[in-house]
C-alpha cells in the first residue's frame, strides 16, 4: 500500500496539469485546491500540526476546566493575560484556529478515503492481475520440478497449484490453461486496505460523537449534606449545563438520598499517613416520587446509573451544624454550613451568612479545623488530621448589610466584608469564636448566640447524561480493530506457471509479490514451496536451514533458463 | 484491601539496589563489547592495509559498489534474502553494516554474551523486586513515580530481552541498559516514596490495564528511538562511504544499514502504536468511570493525544513520497521526545487531574 499512495501522489499529478495550470479557470482552481488538500503530504502537515496546536491547553489553565485558574493568571498577568485570550489560548480545544485544524484534516480525511474505497472496491472483484512475464524478477521466486511419470501435465499442475493457493485463502484465477504455458494468478490479504479505510472512518465516527455528546447531553453538580435528598429537576441542581438539545422533560424524576459518607484514612504506611483511602457514600435512590425505594453504594471509581444519568462521587468536606440566634433569641440560622477543605487535613474554609438575624445581620468567616492543635511557640492552632478527633471552629463575626437583598447573586463560600463591621477577631479585644461541639458562645454587643451542634460530611456529586458515549466507544473499537488489520495483515499476489518439458518434466515457478511493507513475505514464499512440493510429493532439495532460509537461490541454473527461456 | 507489609517493601529496596549494581556491570560490559569489537576491526583494517597498501581502498570500493547500487541498501548475509519485498538484489555481506535481517551471526563476541547474561541476572532480581514492592504495598506496583520508573524501567528491560531472543540487538544494549540504570537511580534516589495505599481515584482495575499498557507502549518506543537515532547516524556514514570517505566509526559495522533500522523501527512502532491506542482507549473509559466524563483534555490526556498524533504522523510519512527514511526517523525522535517530556516533565511539574496527591480530596 505504501508503494500505492507513492504511486497515487504521482499519478494526480499528470503532465498535461502542468501544462494547463496558467488558464486553471475557477473549477480548475478548485480541484486543484481539493486535491492539495487530500494528498498525503497535506494530511501528515495537518497532522503535524494538529499534535502542536493541542499542546498550548497544556501550558495554559483552560476555561471549561479551570475557569478559576484562567481568572487568576488572568489578573496575574494584566499585560499578556489579554493578548493570550484574544488568541483563544484558555480556550485552546474550542478555538477557531484548533477547529479549523481538525475540519481541515477531517475534510481531507474524506477526500481521501472515499475514492480509495472506490479503487478497492473495484480492485476487489475484479480478477488478480495478469500473470508477469517474467516471474524471476519478482521479490520471491522459486521453481518446482515435477519429475517425468508423474501423469502430472502443465494444465494439471496449474490446477493443483491452484488448489494449494485457495487452501491457503487466495483469491485466484486460473488462465491460459489451452496454451503450453498455463498459469494461475492469486491475490490475499484485501482486509488490510478494508482494515484502513475502517480505521480512517471510524476517526471520523469518533469526532462525529464527541461532537453529538456535547450537543445531546447534559451535565450538572450538586452538593449532598448527609440526610439530605437532591431530586432530579433544574432546580435541584447547583449548577446545570444543558448541552444545545436539552429540554427539561428530558430529566427523569429520580431522588438520591445520602444516609451517610464514610471515609478511611491510611494509619498504616508512615510515608503516606492520613492520606484518605476509601470513600463510601451509602444512598436512599428512587428512580420516581412513588417507586420503592433501594439501598445503593456510590464510590469513587464506581458511578451509580440512574434515570439514564450517572452520578459520580467527584469531592467531599466536612458540614459542621450550626445554630445562630440573634439579639431576641430566634433562631435565624440552624444547619449544616457546606466547607471547603484547603488541604490534607480539611482545614476548611467556612462561611456562615445569617440575613435573618434581627435587628443586625450577622456573618462569619474562619475555618473549621478536623483536629486542631495548638502551636505552643506562635499561639496559632491548625489543623493536624484529616479525621475529627479534636474538632474545632475558629470564627470571626461580622455585623451590617451583607448585601444580599438587592438582587445581585453572590458566591456562598466568600463574604465580602469590606462594608461589615466586625466584632470578632483574634486581634480584637473580644477575640475570635473558638467552638467544640456541643459549645456555644455569645456574640459581643448583645448580637446573639452561635452553637457548634455538631458535624456531618457532604459528597459533591457530578450527574451526566452523555448519549453520544457509546458511540465514541463503538467507532473508538472500530478503529482499533481497522487499524490492527491495516497495520499486521499484508496483501500480496502470487503467479504460478507451469510448461512440459520436452523431457517429461514438468517445471513450475512461482513468484510472489507484496504490496507494502511485507516482512513476512519470505516465509510464505518458503510456505508454498512446501506445500507445492507436497501437493506433488516431490522430495525438497534445497536444504532449508533452519527452517528460515529461503530457496531463492536456484542451485541449477539450467532449470530456470528451460522454464524462462519460453518467456522469450 | 491487603495492608502493608513494610517488610517485603525492605527486601524490595535492597533487591533493587542489587539489580542497580548487576545493570552497571552489564552496561560496562556492553560498552566492553563495543569498543572490543571497533578495536578488532581497526586491527583487521590495519592488516590488510599492511598486506596489499593499496588493494584495500580498491577493495572497499568495490564493496561499496556492488552494495550501494541501490542507493542506500548497503550489504546482508545471505540470511537477509527476502527481508525486503522491493529488494530482491542482495549483495553479499559487504563488512561495512551488519546483516539487515538483524539475525545472530557465527562471530563470537564474547563481552556481549556476558553482557546479555548479566541481563538477564539483573532483570531476574529487578523483577523479584518489582513483585516484592507489589507484595509490600498489597497492589499492582505502580501506583506513584517511583513506581512507574522501576516497573516501567523492569519493562523495558524485560521487552528489550523478549527481542534478544528473535534478534541481535545487542548492539542497543549500551542505550537500553543505561536508560533502565538511569530511571531506577533517578527513582531511588528523587522519587523514592515508602509503599503505600493508592488514593481512592486510583484504586481500579484500569490502574492495571491502562498503565502497564502504556509502560509497555513506551518501552517499544524507547527501542524505536534508540534505533532511528542509529539510523540517522548510520545514512550519514552509509553516504559518506559511497562518496569515498575513510570510515571513521567502526563500531557501525555492528549495526545494520539505515534501510533494515527503518524498516524494523516501523515496524515495533506499528506494535506500539496500537499499544498506545489501547492506552488511549482504556484511559478514556478509566476517566470515564473515576471523573465522570470520557475526554476533558487534562494535561495529561493532552499529552498522550499529542504522542498519538505524532505518531499517527510518523506512520503516514512512512507511506508519503519523500517523507520516509531521515525525515520519518525525525518523528520517531520527536515522538519519543513527547513520550519521555509526558513522563518526566507532565508528570512532575504539571498540575491536573492526573497530579495524584490531591485527586478524591
Ligand atoms: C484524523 C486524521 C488521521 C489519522 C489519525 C490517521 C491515522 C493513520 C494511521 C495511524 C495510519 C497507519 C495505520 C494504517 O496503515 O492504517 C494511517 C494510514 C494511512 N492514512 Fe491516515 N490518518 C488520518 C488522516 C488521513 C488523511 C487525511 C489521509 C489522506 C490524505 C490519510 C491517508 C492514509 C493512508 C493512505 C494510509 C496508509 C498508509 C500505509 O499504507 O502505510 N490519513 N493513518
Amino acid at each position: 500500500m505504501r508503494n500505492d499512495s507513492v504511486q497515487d501522489v504521482q499519478s494526480k499529478k499528470p503532465a498535461k496539469d502542468d501544462i494547463a495550470l496558467p488558464r486553471l479557470g475557477f473549477l480548475g482552481m478548485l480541484r486543484w485546491a481539493w486535491r492539495q488538500l487530500t494528498s498525503m503530504r497535506t494530511a501528515l502537515f495537518l497532522l503535524l500540526l494538529l499534535a502542536v496546536a493541542a499542546v498550548p491547553g497544556s501550558l495554559f489553565p483552560q476555561r471549561p476546566s479551570n475557569p478559576s485558574n484562567v481568572t487568576q493568571y488572568l489578573a496575574d498577568h494584566p499585560t499578556s493575560g489579554p493578548i493570550l485570550d484574544w488568541f483563544k489560548l484558555f480556550d485552546v480545544y474550542s478555538s477557531p484556529w484548533f477547529a479549523a485544524i481538525y475540519l481541515l484534516l477531517f475534510t481531507s480525511l474524506v477526500g481521501c478515503v472515499l475514492p480509495r474505497a472506490k479503487i478497492h472496491w473495484k480492485a476487489m472483484r475484479s480478477a488478480p492481475p495478469r500473470t508477469p512475464k517474467r516471474l524471476s524478477r519478482l521479490a520471491e521466486y522459486g521453481t518446482v520440478e515435477i519429475p517425468a511419470g508423474s501423469g502430472v501435465d502443465a494444465a494439471q499442475a496449474v490446477k493443483d497449484a491452484a488448489a494449494v493457493l485457495k487452501a491457503r485463502r487466495y483469491r485466484v484465477d486460473v488462465r491460459d490453461l489451452d496454451t503450453d504455458r498455463p498459469s494461475v494468478g492469486a491475490e490475499i490479504g484485501f482486509l488490510k486496505e478494508v482494515g484502513n479505510l475502517v480505521f480512517h472512518i471510524s476517526i471520523l465516527g469518533v469526532l462525529a460523537s464527541v461532537a453529538y455528546s456535547g450537543l445531546a447531553g447534559y451535565s450538572g453538580q450538586r452538593i449532598v449534606v448527609e440526610g439530605e435528598t437532591f431530586v432530579n429537576t433544574l432546580v435541584g441542581y447547583d449548577t446545570f449545563t444543558p448541552g444545545a438539545y436539552f429540554n427539561s422533560d428530558r430529566l427523569s424524576p429520580y431522588s438520591v438520598q445520602l444516609d451517610k459518607l464514610a471515609v478511611t484514612y491510611d494509619r498504616e504506611s508512615p510515608g503516606h499517613y492520613g492520606q484518605p483511602i476509601d470513600f463510601t457514600a451509602s444512598l436512599t435512590t428512587k428512580s420516581g416520587p412513588d417507586a420503592p425505594a433501594k439501598k445503593q453504594v456510590l464510590k469513587v471509581n464506581d458511578p451509580v446509573a440512574l434515570g439514564g444519568t450517572n452520578i459520580y462521587l467527584v469531592g467531599n468536606g466536612y458540614a459542621p451544624v450550626v445554630t445562630v440566634k440573634d439579639s431576641k433569641g430566634n433562631i435565624a440560622f440552624q444547619g449544616p454550613v457546606v466547607t471547603i477543605p484547603t488541604d490534607g487535613a480539611y482545614t476548611s474554609l467556612m462561611v456562615i451568612k445569617v440575613p435573618d438575624a434581627k435587628p443586625n445581620q450577622l456573618g462569619f468567616v474562619g475555618f473549621f479545623l478536623p483536629t486542631a492543635l495548638l502551636d505552643k511557640t506562635t499561639g496559632v492552632t491548625y489543623g493536624s488530621d484529616p479525621d475529627p478527633i479534636n474538632p474545632q471552629l475558629n470564627l470571626n463575626a461580622y455585623t451590617g448589610d451583607l448585601g444580599l437583598d438587592n438582587g445581585i447573586p453572590r458566591n456562598v463560600y466568600t463574604l465580602d466584608t469590606s462594608k461589615l463591621k466586625q466584632i470578632n477577631g483574634r486581634d480584637m479585644k473580644a477575640g475570635g469564636i473558638v467552638l467544640a461541639p456541643g459549645q456555644s458562645y455569645s456574640l459581643p454587643e448583645h448580637n446573639g448566640t452561635i452553637s457548634f451542634d455538631g458535624i456531618k460530611r457532604y459528597a459533591a456529586l457530578d450527574i451526566r447524561h452523555d448519549p453520544g458515549q457509546n458511540f465514541v466507544l463503538i467507532f473508538a473499537v472500530l478503529a482499533l480493530a481497522g487499524l490492527m488489520a491495516s497495520l499486521f495483515m499484508n496483501r500480496r499476489r502470487v503467479w504460478i506457471r507451469t510448461g512440459n518439458h520436452p523431457d517429461g518434466r514438468t517445471m513450475v515457478e512461482f513468484g510472489l509479490l507484496a504490496r507494502g511493507e511485507d516482512h513476512r513475505l519470505a516465509g510464505e514464499s518458503a510456505a508454498i514451496d512446501k506445500a507445492l512440493h507436497a501437493k506433488w510429493l516431490v522430495p525438497v532439495d534445497t536444504p532449508v536451514q533452519d527452517g528460515k532460509q529461503t530457496p531463492t537461490i536456484q542451485p541449477d541454473a539450467g532449470q530456470r533458463v528451460t522454464v524462462s527461456s519460453k518467456d522469450q | 484491601m491487603p495492608g502493608i507489609n513494610a517488610g517485603f517493601a525492605l527486601l524490595s529496596q535492597q533487591f533493587m539496589f542489587m539489580a542497580g549494581v548487576a545493570y552497571a556491570v552489564a552496561f560496562g560490559a556492553y560498552a566492553w563489547d563495543l569498543v572490543a569489537y571497533s578495536k578488532l576491526m581497526r586491527r583487521g583494517l590495519a592488516l590488510e592495509s599492511a598486506a596489499a597498501a593499496d588493494s584495500v581502498a580498491a577493495a572497499r570500493l568495490v564493496g561499496v559498489g556492488s552494495a550501494g547500487s541501490i542507493g542506500q541498501d548497503l550489504g546482508a548475509g545471505p540470511e537477509d534474502r527476502g527481508v525486503r519485498p522491493s529488494s530482491k538484489v542482495h549483495a553479499g555481506s559487504d563488512g561495512i553494516t551488519a546483516g539487515d535481517s538483524m539475525k545472530y551471526g557465527p562471530e563470537k563476541r564474547r563481552a556481549a554474551r556476558v553482557a546479555v547474561a548479566l541481563t538477564v541476572l539483573a532483570a531476574v532480581v529487578h523483577g523479584l523486586a518489582v513483585v516484592f514492592r507489589g507484595i509490600g504495598a498489597g497492589r499492582a506496583p505502580w501506583g506513584n513515580m517511583y513506581e512507574f520508573c522501576t516497573t516501567g524501567g523492569f519493562t523495558v528491560t524485560l521487552i528489550f530481552l523478549l527481542v534478544l531472543t528473535r534478534r541481535d540487538l545487542r548492539f542497543l544494549g549500551t542505550f537500553i541498559i543505561g536508560l533502565v540504570l538511569i530511571m531506577i537511580t533517578y527513582a531511588s534516589l528523587e522519587a523514592w516514596t515508602p509503599a503505600g495505599h493508592l488514593v481512592p481515584a486510583l484504586q481500579s482495575y484500569w490502574l492495571i490495564i491502562h498503565v502497564s499498557i502504556a509502560v509497555m507502549s513506551s518501552a517499544l518506543f524507547t527501542m524505536t528511538f534508540a534505533m532511528s537515532v542509529l539510523q540517522l547516524f548510520q545514512s550519514r556514514r552509509e553516504a559518506s562511504l559511497a562518496s569515498g570517505k575513510r570510515d571513521k566509526a567502526l563500531v557501525m559495522r555492528l549495526v545494520p544499514n539505515a534501510l533494515s533500522l527503518e524498516n524494523m523501527s516501523y515496524r515495533i512502532n506499528g506494535i506500539a502504536f496500537v499499544g498506545w491506542t489501547l492506552t488511549l482507549m482504556f484511559g478514556s473509559i478509566w476517566a470515564e468511570k473515576a471523573w465522570g466524563r470520557f475526554w476533558g483534555w487534562d494535561t495529561k490526556e493532552v499529552w498522550t493525544f499529542v504522542i498519538w498524533v505524532v505518531y499517527a504522523g510518523y506512520l503516514h510519512a512512512r507511506a508519503t513520497r519523500g517523507w520516509t527514511g531521515t525525515r520519518a526517523a525525525w518523528l520517531s525522535i520527536a515522538g519519543y521526545l513527547c513520550v519521555v517530556f509526558n513522563f518526566t516533565i507532565v508528570n512532575v511539574f504539571f498540575s491536573g487531574l492526573h497530579s495524584y496527591a490531591g485527586v478524591g480530596s
